[in-house]
């Protein structure tokens, strides 16, 4: 893998994103092989919208390579309230640490920070865009329980503004996944990646839904994520849809047995609790595949920069 | 009657029009109703004593109706010519040096823009406080912010960060 930031998915080639998962198996299978793989290193997080599995996940993975973190706590208490901008934030935290991950509501804000800082920088979700670490780790999960090969894929709930659902998308053209984007209208993928998707040539295996009902018995997996409601106009517009996309039991009487569940977490109501203790759920495994993930994906990009690597 | 005033900026005549200008720059077949857009996207507003001339709707063979436009004692360079295909992309240049047309060419779509337009997109980092030149790349049929990749097809003149 030859990156010096991750700032999408669609910089990942198949090899890119197999090398990522096989070292984060190897991780998972002995975390103590790794322990001091980094000692000395410092990870910058930059965290300017709330998050919980992202930044915590990082911290843990940079921790478990031997490293630690600084972080600039929330935005209320840093220099940004102050007026500083984001590529003057970067710029400063670039010294005083050897990589940075970034979270921004602002779209593009990864893109734009890459450009100020030679230190690699992980985008860890801006705004409506993209958020290829949790990405990584969903291939990582889809790979354990579904395999990557021949995978019928639904994709469904908020498509326009999900940025998860956009960097998935893009990776799995990799393997000529089938996907099927289930969504109301109003939250159907962004022109802007179904015209990726279309030029990296998806475009036979991609359709579009109003209804999961119609795909649901050919999936073998089925990727929710939340709808927005504070998205729509008025709140009859959100009823409408609300209760279409919620999973529980009896929506997953029409799946196959071996279906696979899967959500990026945080949920409200998409899933409903009786689905956790089944084999269908795997969305908890996917929160926790975040480590490995990502101490497999700073384990490259740091070693890369001339870090403690031996590989 | 169209075609005999077209002629009078074409190829066969150019003694009516772009004579009048000793050195300089004549846009010509620049798309009805954006002489102004074209202007602006050149950053040219008359306030360092540019001397300008400009037709508009005139009736046209090729384009029905066109506009032209005549920039004394500048010769735009080809990275500005090639910024203008954006809006017309059906232009031609003519640069004048001494009342003759020394050089005639098309405009030719270039693959990048930078500094010209303003993202449409509010979420877009290039909309707020930062230290950011915007950044375009030219599609077949629009162009994309480098930044939020937000695709625009129609209206891009409205985008022309002035």
């Amino acid at each position: 893998m030859r990156h010096d930031h991750l700032i999408t998915s669609k910089q990942l080639s198949r090899a890119d994103i197999e090398t990522v998962l096989d070292r984060a198996a190897e991780i998972d299978a002995d975390p103590s092989a790794v322990a001091d793989r980094h000692a000395e290193t410092v990870l910058g997080l930059l965290f300017f919208e709330p998050s919980t599995r992202t930044k915590m996940s990082f911290e843990t993975a940079m921790k478990r390579l031997g490293g630690d973190v600084v972080d600039m706590g929330s935005v209320e208490s840093s220099s940004v309230k102050k007026g500083e901008t984001l590529a003057d934030t970067v710029r400063v935290i670039e010294g005083y640490a050897d990589a940075l991950v970034l979270r921004h509501p602002k779209q593009g804000s990864a893109t734009m920070a890459s450009e100020y800082v030679d230190v690699p920088l992980v985008n860890a979700g801006d705004g409506a865009g993209h958020h290829p670490s949790q990405t990584l780790l969903d291939l990582y999960t889809i790979r354990e329980n579904a395999g990557l090969e021949d995978l019928t894929i639904g994709i469904m709930g908020d498509l326009k503004y999900g940025r998860t659902v956009h960097s998935l998308a893009y990776a799995l053209t990799n393997f000529d996944a089938r996907q099927h984007f289930i969504s109301p209208e109003s939250l159907q993928l962004p022109r802007e990646v179904v015209y990726d998707l279309h030029q990296q040539g998806g475009t036979t295996g991609i359709r579009e839904h109003e209804s999961p009902e119609e795909v649901l018995p050919s999936l073998d997996v089925l990727y929710v994520t939340r709808i927005q409601r504070e998205r729509f106009p008025d709140e009859n517009e959100y009823q409408k849809v609300a209760g279409e996309y919620q999973i529980d039991a009896e929506t997953l009487e029409a799946a196959s047995d071996d279906l696979t569940v899967m959500h990026p977490l945080p949920r409200v109501d998409e899933i409903a609790p009786e689905i956790d203790a089944t084999d269908h759920a795997a969305y908890f495994e996917q929160a926790h595949n975040g480590v490995p993930v990502r101490m497999a994906l700073l384990d490259l990009l740091l070693s890369e920069q001339g870090g403690d690597g031996d590989e | 009657m169209s075609n005999d005033r077209d002629r009078h900026d074409g190829d066969d005549d150019h003694a009516l029009r772009v004579s009048k200008i000793r050195d300089g720059t004549v846009i010509d077949h620049v798309r009805g109703g954006q002489a102004l857009n074209v202007l602006a996207i050149l950053g040219i507003d008359g306030s360092e004593g540019e001397e300008l001339s400009i037709g508009m709707n005139v009736p046209s063979d090729r384009l029905a109706r066109k506009d032209i436009v005549k920039v004394e004692g500048r010769e735009l360079s080809q990275d500005e010519v090639d910024v203008l295909s954006l809006i017309a992309p059906d232009a031609t240049i003519n640069i004048v040096r001494g009342y003759d047309v020394v050089e005639k060419h098309r405009v030719e779509r270039p693959t990048v823009v930078e500094g010209v337009l303003s993202c449409p997109n509010p979420g877009c980092i290039t909309t707020g406080n930062e230290p950011v030149t915007s950044r375009f790349s030219v599609l077949e049929d629009g162009v994309r912010c480098s930044y939020c990749e937000t695709i625009v097809r129609d209206e891009i003149a409205s985008l022309i960060d002035t």
